[in-house]
């Protein structure tokens, strides 16, 4: 019970980070039917931003830790709704309009130059970052287990649920969310209607960098190393999570990355590590044999 | 934007009460011409109608009035009453709704249908909000400019459903509502742009004879006490001969009248385009023989 209890605490932390990233695939697919193959990339980038943030800030003196995190969460999200912004403008824009593989094509094209860009720019070695936030919380004693809750734990928790307050907020409350709705279900009529499409769609790919900025920086502290290759897996991850939630529905995105993140620690606890990766993909297939549309997703009607 | 500028010239020159100039207006598609050399003028608070037989070419002069198309040969001047001068076929297709306020409906209803009724209205007004919340940043922090565009954009979403009746279905999802009232419903979002000129493509489309009279009232209302000019696609005769103050026929991607309704209804051109001539209806002998020959 536990030792049960205790997987459940790290897969859900794993599972906030896979559903943050998954968001971001989940609204890109949801506007312009496209999957944004470079956002695993657009993950890594937010997680070396965090650590040379937090290398700065060290070099800085700044000890006082709670301020670190909160200067450190701003200039990550900043920068990489930027980069967000940048790879949209320059990849994906100028093919629109152009036949359907063209922008996934350029996807995949740009994951690859941003992977080898920071390889070459940051070094191809591991970087790791001293524990930033450490100690726990005891839950209960079983026999000689303890049940353990770290503060970072605590932490990725509360982030990933205020982010999903506010973002759903954001998307059913305000104009901007209004819009992205707008331009989901019909883009010309929003065209028409006097919405700037471009820069509707421009604003899905920073939120969605910026969210998986968060993921970057919840790893660099859970792990405390990273390298350029994170991306892809994590990224497939995501995307995984994003189809078992149903693409294009958000809550599906978060429900599938929690779903993910609770098979791969599960399955790592209880049956071999080794296979954790293929635990989670064959439940890909599984689910895109028996329920095509996800778990949450609308199948799509087919319009005579 | 050099497109911005070029849009809004000061030394156009358009007859003073015009709201729509078109000019020499020409699409062509590959070797297809769907409008060929098509001028009119749509004034202001005038109902025009553009009529003609199937493939006239009447939706292709709304596409390219409101930026789905760019003309191959042509001049489209839209004279906004506080703007000044736009020529429209040199904006951007969201510029041509939130700048030069055209406002358009479609054949096949185009609503949001995943959204409420009334989101679909306020989605339509939504350059004010964009403004008063400095693009959706500071409408996180609950500023007081922005609740008050708020409140007004509902107000005035609230005043075009109770004009049309459906302010008790302000909270349904508006693919949910019946054929009437999403028609209804799509002429109100066009609304909500405060339009100048709104283009309705077939508004009695599928409505039956009852809605139909509510459209004309609809219709002459917004006329009369918005100011606005329309524009209208209509096979419906007794919508278009009811509230037309002027009517532009085309035929094959050419206007072959222009004039009053009593004008049109009486002009023989109008009258061979939509009947056929009467050489038509004779076969040619050889023909004529084959299928009498067939026949015995």
């Amino acid at each position: 019970m536990a030792y049960f209890l205790q997987q459940l605490i790290n897969g859900l932390t794993l599972g906030s980070i896979y559903g943050l990233i998954a968001i971001g695939y989940t609204m890109v697919y949801g506007i312009i039917g496209m999957i944004n193959f470079a956002h695993g990339e657009i993950y890594m980038i937010g997680a070396f931003i965090s650590v040379i943030t937090f290398l700065v800030l060290g070099e800085l003196g700044i000890s006082y830790i709670p301020l670190a995190l909160v200067v450190v969460l701003l200039c990550t999200m900043v920068l990489t709704g930027v980069w967000g912004w940048t790879v949209e403008r320059i990849a994906y824009r100028p093919l629109r309009g152009s036949f359907r593989l063209a922008p996934l094509i350029s996807a995949i094209g740009m994951s690859i130059a941003l992977q080898n860009g920071v390889q070459v720019s940051q070094g191809a070695r591991v970087k790791p970052i001293q524990p930033i936030i450490q100690g726990g919380l005891t839950l209960f004693h079983q026999g000689d287990f303890d049940v353990v809750v770290s503060y970072l734990q605590i932490f990725i928790l509360v982030l990933t649920v205020a982010l999903m307050i506010g973002f759903t907020w954001l998307i059913t409350r305000t104009s901007l969310g209004r819009q992205q709705r707008a331009c989901e279900q019909d883009r010309t009529m929003a065209g028409l209607v006097g919405v700037n499409v471009d820069r509707t769609i421009s604003m899905t790919f920073v939120m969605g960098a910026v969210l998986a900025s968060v993921a970057g920086l919840m790893v660099t502290l859970q792990y405390g190393v990273i390298d350029f290759y994170i991306g892809f897996l994590a990224g497939m991850k995501a995307f995984t999570a994003a189809v078992l939630g149903g693409i294009g529905s958000l809550p599906g995105a978060m429900l599938g990355g929690l779903l993910i993140g609770l098979i791969e620690s599960f399955w790592s606890a209880y049956f071999t590590i080794e296979y954790k990766d293929v635990a989670t993909f064959g439940i890909l297939v599984l689910v895109l044999i028996f329920r095509p549309t996800g778990l949450l997703g609308k199948p799509e009607v087919e319009k005579v | 934007m050099v497109f911005q500028s070029l849009a809004r010239p000061t030394d156009v020159k358009v007859p003073s009460d015009a709201l729509m100039e078109v000019e020499h207006l020409t699409m062509r598609f590959g070797g297809l011409t769907a409008i060929d050399d098509l001028s009119f003028t749509a004034r202001k608070k005038e109902i025009t109608a553009i009529i003609g037989p199937n493939g006239a070419g009447k939706t292709t002069v709304f596409n390219c009035l409101t930026g789905f198309y760019k003309p191959t040969v042509g001049r489209l001047t839209l004279v906004h009453p506080q703007k000044g001068i736009h020529l429209l076929e040199r904006m951007e297709g969201f510029r041509i709704a939130q700048q030069a306020n055209v406002a358009r409906t479609f054949q096949n209803i185009r609503l949001f249908p995943q959204m409420t009724v009334l989101e679909n209205l306020i989605v339509a007004q939504h350059n004010a909000l964009m403004k008063a919340s400095a693009f959706s940043l500071a409408g996180l922090t609950f500023l007081p400019r922005y609740s008050s565009a708020e409140k007004e954009a509902v107000e005035l979403a609230k005043y075009w459903l109770n004009k049309v009746g459906l302010y008790d279905r302000a909270d349904w999802e508006a693919g949910n509502l019946p054929y009437g009232d999403q028609r209804r419903l799509e002429i109100c979002r066009a609304m909500c742009i405060r339009p100048v000129l709104l283009c309705l493509d077939e508004p009695a489309a599928g409505l039956n004879p009852r809605e139909s009279l509510q459209l004309n009232d609809l219709l002459l209302g917004i006329r009369e006490s918005e100011g606005v000019g329309i524009l209208l696609i209509e096979h419906d005769m007794s919508v278009v001969m009811e509230i037309s103050d002027h009517i532009v026929v085309l035929d094959h991607g050419r206007k072959i009248s222009d004039g009053t309704p009593e004008f049109v209804r009486n002009d023989p051109t109008v009258i061979k385009a939509y009947l056929g001539e009467e050489e038509d209806e004779e076969l040619p002998t050889e023909v004529a023989q084959d299928l009498a020959g067939g026949a015995a």
